[in-house]
């Protein structure tokens, strides 16, 4: 066992660590804000919207992510009016912008989904009753559906979550040294796959757990009703023998 | 009109370039593409039915190894087991011919890459398969696993009569998603230089400077792919449950 070698290997693939946090923070963040007005324009009952949705949500989850990224970081400079656009090229020049737009992209048609089946599975009873207080369409939304919807959907959307952070090692491929393109480098100067690679899929591993643990928690704070009350013990009694 | 003339120009190109030859390759592509997926499923199916029935096992022990292969396989990046099965393969490869003496002290023994790229492919399905097996394990009727102990039906038997039969029903939707899953994770393996669909699509696209056109290429035949699947599971899920529908 060479100890040093993990140790120094440990530390350089955490200083890429920031780079790696930096890409799914905006992947997710903008994917996030596209997914809302996705799931917006699924249920909001136009024809058009639903059709438009429809189809995003099926190339995007048909495709894997590598093709989509080639397609953004290759494909798209071949247009001439993205080559000459001021907005458009600085972006799409970027490979490290590349892969953000292109994991957003992803990670709405996956997100928009999760959020459609939460809103759908808000209780009926709940709304009904919201009406019946005679709440306006907004604050039905904001205090009733939006409240219990979020909190269905966390599931489900840690797992999201997760997938993109699987997914930043992507970047490597196009030249960028996150996490997965310094343990590549190293790996090629030292020719020890094995314990390189090792090293980057324990910081993997643990930047995925502490994501599902801060999940898990946030849905615990959610839920207060769900829980029992202090002092009473989890357990269900069981029911008295009166038959 | 300058839009639709250099529309028909591009498609023109597009049609002699497919038909140059890079159309067969895409299409070789898209068979190599479908042979890794196949192949990882059933490297997937093995693994994932042992790793459930660690998981579902009374033996803490072995519970613990469950659980660790299926958070360890589903929480590293796919690009990261995939290296690791490929380069690793390779130095381990290497280190065991050098010892034996059967190269020289400065050659290296590659791993295949098909094979390095389906091994790895196939652990990261067998962690999602387990998680499906376990799923379909657990909704079977606890009083169906008690009427067969009750017969006095050794535990093979009962696996074999009971057991299996409804897990293979039950599961057939997860198994669906899973392949979905495996056909995407199988563009990854382009990177160890199987010639499979992406990597096809990245050779065309460099040698020819048509990038655009061989991305969306390879985008549409997965997009035809894993919408194909759909309808098949669709029909594997009605054939495995049919004793469960109504009669029509």
């Amino acid at each position: 066992m060479d100890f040093d070698f993990y140790l120094s290997t440990m530390w350089s693939v955490l200083k890429a660590l920031p780079l790696t946090l930096e890409i799914w923070f905006f992947g997710v963040a903008i994917g996030l804000v596209l997914a809302t007005g996705l799931t917006w324009l699924r249920a909001s009952g136009y024809k058009l919207g639903e059709y438009f949705t429809r189809a995003y949500v099926f190339v995007f989850r048909g495709s894997p992510l590598l093709v989509q990224l080639y397609l953004i970081y290759f494909g798209l400079s071949q247009f001439d009016f993205i080559r000459h656009s001021p907005i458009l090229w600085p972006i799409l020049r970027d490979p490290m912008y590349c892969t953000i737009v292109a994991m957003a992209l992803n990670t709405a048609a996956y997100s928009s989904e999760i959020f459609r089946g939460s809103l759908r599975a808000v209780p009926v009873g709940q709304i009904e009753a919201a009406k019946a207080f005679g709440m306006p369409a907004f604050t039905r939304f904001r205090l009733v559906t939006l409240p219990i919807a979020l909190r269905l959907a966390l599931p489900a959307y840690s797992t999201e979550i997760i997938l993109m952070t699987k997914a930043t090692a992507l970047a490597s491929v196009v030249t960028i040294m996150e996490m997965m393109g310094t343990a590549q480098k190293i790996q090629h100067d030292t020719f020890r796959p094995i314990e390189v690679l090792t090293c980057a899929g324990v910081i993997y591993l643990l930047l995925n757990l502490s994501i599902a643990r801060l999940f898990a928690w946030v849905e615990y704070l959610l839920s207060p009703h769900l829980r029992p009350a202090p002092g009473q013990s989890q357990q269900i009694k069981p029911v008295p023998e009166v038959l | 009109m300058e839009f639709f003339g250099s529309l028909l120009e591009q498609l023109s190109t597009a049609y002699d370039l497919l038909a140059a030859g890079w159309g067969v390759q895409l299409l070789w592509g898209i068979g190599w593409t479908l042979a890794v997926t196949t192949v990882s499923m059933v490297i997937g199916a093995v693994l994932g039915s042992l790793v459930a029935a660690a998981k579902l096992s009374h033996r803490g022990g072995l519970r613990f190894l469950g659980e660790s292969y299926t958070t360890v396989f589903r929480g590293e990046p796919e690009l990261l087991v995939i290296y690791l099965f490929y380069y690793g393969g390779t130095q381990v490869l290497t280190g065991m011919a050098r010892s034996a003496g059967s190269i020289g002290s400065t050659d290296i023994l590659n791993m295949p890459s098909f094979l390095g790229g389906v091994l790895a492919v196939g652990i990261i399905s067998g962690a999602y398969q387990a998680e499906v097996f376990r799923g379909s394990f657990l909704a079977i009727h606890r009083g169906e696993l008690e009427a067969a102990r009750a017969y006095g039906m050794s535990t093979f038997l009962r696996f074999r009569l009971v057991i299996m039969p409804q897990v293979l029903r039950l599961a057939v939707p997860g198994l669906g998603n899973v392949w979905q899953l495996t056909i995407k994770d199988s563009a990854l393996i382009s990177v160890t230089g199987v010639a499979e669909l992406m990597l096809t699509a990245n050779k065309a696209a460099r040698s020819t400077h048509h990038s655009l056109l061989f991305y969306t290429v390879a985008g549409i035949l997965y997009l035809v792919m894993t919408s194909v699947s759909t309808p098949i599971f669709d029909k594997a899920e009605r054939y495995t449950s049919r004793s469960f529908t109504r009669p029509k």
